[in-house]
């Protein structure tokens, strides 16, 4: 009788499980201080305080006067906190014969930033648009050589915009700069916009023309409210790429029209004088502090609109 | 009259040919289906039709007017797609309506339509709820209300019960055939699923590599099937196909093996010569066992190798003129493995195709 046999014997390993109560249960523990933990959790203190060192040189720095400057010790916090520097970076620091300080740069940025991160993302959406969905002929070479145009060196085409600038009478000018970095955010932008577009649903696009809605209806009424953390992303691309803009704005711009970064760079690189670096710190962080708060407020958004323009579906 | 005509339509992807100079006409108040594996046309021959996709060559015309170059918006369709497709950002009720907007019509007329639409879906609890917080079922009625407001004349449906589930798809397919015994407009309806495509068509059109393979009403294509592929598409399980040749004589015997089939009763297109190689083709579900196979024109006794209980019934294995061959029985009266039953089947009900060429002969 093999089959009663095996019987009994599948009924007592059953009893031994029922009747084992002690073993282990429930989730395998963790202990806080294993040697993984500490590798890992030791790496990255190490690898924060090395990038955080330089940040909190520059801001101990600013907060100096410059007889403790001279003692030389430049991870010791301030004995007396001082904000002088910071006014001066501002309101007083001289480039040239001008003693503005970087207040003139600040509104200068702000009147570059603003028109060409509207104008190249309003352009560049549309574009990618057009080429995800309206499949004109030649729209492959069009991209393409749009494409094309993000890998080649900027350096070779200074000369040439000067010209062109100068032509149109933008030479020097505010606009002509906003122009430059329209024209230059251009093959990032579109990329990124018709990629993601692409990854929306084709049908809604058909649905939408079967619906009757033309090229802008469905841009604006169907394809905008889709796109919010693309249009982020992009924001975010443009607001720090031009405002840390360094080349174009020196090479298009004259003095009374440079931009922050641009000035900044006069003040630091004076070479008259005392090396005030309580002041140049205090320029810089002052420099560095409009893309810094655009990174912390869109932090997440910005995750989450590269995630979807990277995910297909 | 006929409200869709496909005239000589011919479209080519670069050097791909997808659709080769077909030619459908679709009668005013008809359900056709288009039916095929994937990548047979079958969905680019609806977009076209929709003015979705450019055709190469040839004409569409739609209530008479030839549209092949107007806009899909101006052809007079409404359209379902398999994803829903309805715009995330707006209600049901935005979703219905966007398509009257467009067209401008007045602010009382939308609002008429789209409350008879909704009545006639049974969706009008979900009006203000948006496109994500429905369920599957309740998005793709909020997708052919979108077509229902239109007011048109042709429906086209690219797949729509695809992405639900099998009890939804199929209370969804008898309510599409509802909808299409009270509206009685055009519908020209895209699948894969043969069992949609037998419940709803008025006809079908099989579909393979770009060509209509065959045009008829769903019962001549599952009992005369034009050629090999169209027999072993329709019906599931799949058709038995024996390999064999053709015996000449007064009625002309099949012979596969040391099995000959006396094809007495067969309607052939006509007379073939003997010798030629054949494909006898049996559905398994015309198969009959036991007692009820005893006054089948032909009858073998076989012995049964695998049995596959289905629940409703059960198919089985085994071999007839030394090639595989199941057929379907009653589950109550399923034969068991290695038992050995008589097996019969009436060769006027089966089909006969040229080896060579797949055509029937």
């Amino acid at each position: 009788m093999a089959d009663t046999a095996s019987l009994n014997m599948t009924a007592a390993s059953a009893d031994a499980v029922a009747t084992d109560l002690s073993g282990p249960r429930g989730p395998r523990p963790r202990p806080r201080f294993s040697r993984r933990n500490i590798f890992l959790y030791g790496a990255l203190f190490v690898v924060a305080v090395y990038y955080l060192l330089p940040l909190y040189v520059m801001i101990v720095t600013s907060l100096k006067g410059m007889p403790e400057i001279r003692l030389g010790n430049i991870f010791s916090p301030p004995v007396e906190i001082t904000f002088q520097p910071w006014v001066k970076a501002w309101a007083e620091a001289c480039t040239g014969l001008n003693c503005e300080g970087l207040s003139r740069g600040f509104w200068n940025s702000v009147q570059i930033l603003v028109p060409s991160v509207v104008l190249s993302i309003a352009v560049a959406s549309v574009n990618g648009y057009a080429l995800a969905n309206w499949r004109f002929k030649g729209a492959d070479i069009f991209f393409t050589i749009l494409i094309f145009g993000a890998f080649i060196p900027y350096q070779v085409m200074l000369y040439p915009l000067v010209i062109m600038l100068r032509e149109l009478g933008l030479y020097g000018t505010l606009w002509g700069l906003v122009l430059v970095h329209t024209v230059f955010g251009m093959p990032i932008l579109t990329l990124l916009f018709r990629n993601y577009f692409t990854s929306l649903p084709e049908e809604l696009f058909k649905a939408a023309r079967v619906d009757g809605a033309g090229f802008w209806g469905i841009y604006f009424k169907i394809m905008l409210p889709m796109s919010l953390p693309i249009f982020v992303v992009a924001i975010i691309i443009q607001v720090t790429g031009i405002w840390n803009d360094f080349l174009f704005g020196v090479v298009y711009t004259k003095p009374d029209t440079y931009p922050m970064t641009v000035q900044l760079n006069n003040i630091v690189n004076s070479v008259q004088g005392v090396k005030e670096y309580n002041v140049n710190m205090a320029a810089t962080l002052l420099t560095g502090l409009v893309p810094l708060i655009v990174y912390f407020i869109s932090g997440k958004l910005f995750v989450r609109g590269i995630a979807a323009g990277a995910v297909k579906g | 009259m006929a409200s869709v005509v496909v005239r000589d339509v011919s479209l080519n992807f670069g050097a791909v040919e997808v659709l080769k100079s077909l030619n459908i006409e679709v009668e005013k108040g008809e359900f056709l289906v288009l039916l095929g594996p994937s990548g047979c046309g079958k969905s680019t021959l609806l977009n076209c039709i929709a003015g979705l996709l450019d055709v190469t060559d040839g004409q569409i015309f739609i209530n008479d007017k030839n549209v092949t170059w107007e806009q899909p918006k101006d052809r007079g369709i409404g359209m379902v797609f398999q994803s829903y497709a309805l715009y995330p950002q707006m209600s049901v009720e935005g979703n219905l309506s966007f398509g009257l907007k467009n067209q401008r019509l007045p602010a009382a007329e939308i609002a008429e339509r789209v409350k008879r639409a909704s009545e006639i879906l049974q969706i009008e609890p979900l009006l203000k709820r948006r496109p994500s917080a429905l369920s599957g079922g309740q998005r793709q009625r909020v997708a052919i209300g979108r077509a229902l407001v239109r007011d048109v004349d042709v429906f086209l449906f690219d797949e729509p019960l695809s992405n639900l589930d099998a009890k939804l798809r199929n209370e969804l397919r008898v309510e599409i055939k509802r909808l299409h015994q009270r509206l009685a407009n055009t519908m020209v309806y895209v699948t894969h699923d043969q069992i949609e495509a037998m419940t709803l068509a008025d006809r079908i059109a099989v579909m393979r590599n770009g060509i209509i393979q065959q045009l008829d009403a769903p019962q001549a294509i599952y009992s005369r099937p034009i050629n090999r592929f169209v027999a072993g598409f329709i019906g599931s399980p799949g058709m038995n196909f024996l390999e064999g040749t053709i015996e000449g004589g007064a009625s002309p015997k099949f012979k596969a093996g040391d099995t000959a089939i006396d094809t007495k009763g067969y309607e052939f297109a006509e007379k073939p010569q003997a010798g030629t190689k054949a494909v006898f083709g049996v559905r398994p579900e015309h198969v009959m066992i036991g007692e009820m196979a005893r006054s089948m024109p032909y009858t073998s006794e076989v012995e049964i190798e695998i049995v596959e209980p289905m629940g409703s019934d059960t198919l089985a294995w085994t071999k007839l003129g030394g090639q595989n061959f199941t057929f379907r029985t009653d589950s109550e009266y399923a034969p068991k493995e290695g038992e050995k039953v008589l097996l019969g089947f009436d060769p006027a009900r089966a089909s006969l195709f040229d080896a060579a060429t797949d055509i029937r002969l």
